[in-house]
C-alpha cells in the first residue's frame, strides 16, 4: 500500500540535514498529536457522525467505548453511506475496525513514515497500555515541525563559525549575537567558548580566564547595550574576545573600570548582575584589553588571552 | 568531600543532582555573579541565594560543582535543566548564608 504520490510531509530521515533529524527523532508523537479527541459511540449511526464532522469541521471521528478504540469513520466512509443508501444505520457496520496505529512514545520520524506508507490521513494514537489518547494528522505534524524548526533556526542564527586561513596557521572565528535583556540565553558565548577550548585541551587556568572575559562581556551586552556581537578569534597561541555593541556607550569609561562602579537598574541587581565588576574583571584576566567608547557608535571591547606553548601536540 | 555528603550530614534537599559522588574541596559564598565568577574556586560549591538559570551558566563556567540555595528559595524548572545538562547539582535548605557557609565549613573541615 505505498503511496506513490507526493509526500504528505517532505521531510524524511535519509536527506535531512542533521538539524531536522534531531528535532524528528527527539519530538514523540504526543508532542505533536491533538489530544483534544471528538470521538462516537460505538451506537452513533453514520448520520450523527456526519453533524458531529460539519459542527467540528472535522474530517475523521474515532469509535470508542471508553478508552478502547474500536475503528474510525472517515469522511470517504460518509460519502459511501450517503451514495450508497445506509446512512442512517450504525457506525460500527462500516467503519474502518483494521487500524494502523501510532504509539505516543514513537519517535516523529514514524509518524512522517506512515503518512508516507500509508494514504491515511489521520492516525489514532494510543498509550503504553493501548487506550486511545490522540489523534495525528499530517498538518498536526507540520505545524509543530515549523514551530520547532523557527526555533532551531533562531538559535542558530545566533551563532555562526565561519574559518578562514591566516598567516600563522588556522585562525577560526566565531560571532554570537546577544540581544538586550535576553538573560534566558545569556552565557550561551561563553559557554561555547569554554567548549572549544577544552577540546583544544587548553590549560584550565586559560580556559578560566577565557570564560571569565566573555561571560562578563556577553552579560554587559545584555544588561547595558541594545544588544551587539560576541566575537571569538581561537588561533594556535592566543583567543581574541571582542565585544561590539551599537550604543548606547558608555558616558565614562573611566568609572565603568571602577570595581564596583555600575549603572544596572534594581531589578538587574536582583539577579545577581550589576555589581560593578564586570569590565574590571576582563581587564583583570586579559592578557592585552582595551575598550573604546562612544556616546553616538557605542562600544567596543577587546580583550586577548596569551596561551602558553601546549607540550601536547593537538593541531598536528 | 562528596556531593552526597551534603545530603546526608546535613540534610539539604537535592533538586538535581547529576553526580553524587562528585567531590568539593572549597566553598564560595556570595550573590552577586561578577563576583563568583572573578572569585570562586575550581571544584567549589556556591553557597548562594541566586536561584535562577544565569547562576548555572556561572557555576558551569567556573567549575563550580554545587549550588546550595540558602533561605528556602527555589531553582526554578529552566534551572534546574539547564544544571542537569552542564552537570551542576542543586541543593536547598532553609540555613541561610552565614549559617550554610558554616556548615559547609565544617564538613570541609575547618578550612
Amino acid at each position: 500500500m505505498y503511496n506513490q504520490g507526493m509526500q504528505t510531509i517532505p521531510i524524511n530521515t535519509y536527506n535531512s540535514p542533521t538539524v531536522i533529524l534531531e528535532l524528528i527523532y527527539r519530538l514523540k508523537v504526543k508532542d505533536v498529536m491533538c489530544s483534544a479527541l471528538i470521538t462516537a459511540g460505538r451506537d452513533a449511526t453514520l448520520r450523527e457522525i456526519q453533524g458531529l464532522m460539519r459542527h467540528k469541521s472535522i474530517t475523521g471521528v474515532p469509535i470508542s467505548e471508553g478508552k478502547r478504540l474500536l475503528g474510525i469513520v472517515s469522511m470517504d466512509d460518509i460519502i459511501q453511506a450517503l451514495d450508497r443508501g445506509y446512512i442512517e444505520e450504525r457506525a460500527e457496520q462500516y467503519m474502518s475496525s483494521k487500524l494502523i496505529v501510532l504509539e505516543e512514545d514513537m519517535p516523529v520520524s514514524f509518524a512522517i513514515n506512515y503518512f508516507d506508507r500509508y494514504p491515511f490521513h489521520r492516525f489514532p494514537v494510543l498509550n503504553k497500555h493501548k487506550e486511545l489518547v490522540g489523534m495525528v494528522t499530517s498538518r498536526d505534524i507540520s505545524t509543530r515541525l515549523l514551530v520547532e524548526i523557527n526555533r532551531e533556526i533562531d538559535q542558530i542564527e545566533r551563532e555562526s563559525t565561519y574559518a578562514r586561513t591566516g598567516e600563522s596557521g588556522d585562525v577560526q572565528i566565531r560571532t554570537f549575537t546577544v540581544y538586550k535583556h535576553d538573560f534566558e540565553n545569556a552565557g550561551l558565548a561563553s559557554t561555547e567558548i569554554k567548549k572549544r577550548l577544552k577540546q583544544d585541551k587548553r590549560d584550565p587556568r586559560e580556559i578560566r580566564r577565557a570564560a571569565i572575559a566573555s561571560y562578563e562581556l556577553e552579560i554587559n551586552l545584555v544588561v547595558h547595550a541594545d544588544g551587539g556581537v560576541i566575537t571569538a578569534v581561537f588561533e594556535d597561541d592566543a583567543i581574541t574576545i571582542t565585544a561590539k555593541d551599537t550604543g548606547p556607550g558608555i558616558p565614562s569609561v573611566d568609572d565603568a573600570l571602577t570595581e564596583g562602579f555600575s549603572t544596572a537598574n534594581e531589578w538587574i541587581r536582583s539577579l545577581g548582575f550589576g555589581a560593578g565588576m564586570g569590565l574590571p574583571n576582563v581587564r583583570r584576566v586579559s592578557d592585552e584589553f582595551s575598550i573604546a567608547s562612544s556616546m553616538s557608535e557605542g562600544t567596543e571591547v577587546f580583550s586577548k588571552i596569551l596561551f602558553k606553548k601546549i607540550t601536547t601536540d593537538s593541531k598536528g | 568531600m562528596r556531593l552526597n555528603d551534603i545530603k546526608t550530614q546535613l540534610g539539604y534537599k537535592a533538586l538535581v543532582m547529576p553526580n553524587d559522588q562528585a567531590g568539593f574541596t572549597a566553598a564560595y559564598t556570595s550573590d552577586l555573579l561578577s563576583d563568583v565568577m572573578g572569585n570562586a574556586p575550581d571544584d567549589s560549591v556556591l553557597i548562594t541565594i541566586q536561584g535562577h538559570k544565569n547562576t548555572v551558566a556561572v557555576a558551569s563556567l567556573v567549575g563550580i560543582q554545587a549550588i546550595i540555595l540558602c533561605n528556602k528559595r527555589s531553582a526554578p524548572d529552566d534551572m534546574q535543566e539547564a544544571a542537569i545538562k552542564e552537570g551542576v547539582a542543586i541543593f536547598s535548605t532553609t540555613d541561610d548564608q552565614f549559617t550554610a557557609s558554616c556548615k559547609i565549613g565544617g564538613l570541609l573541615g575547618g578550612r
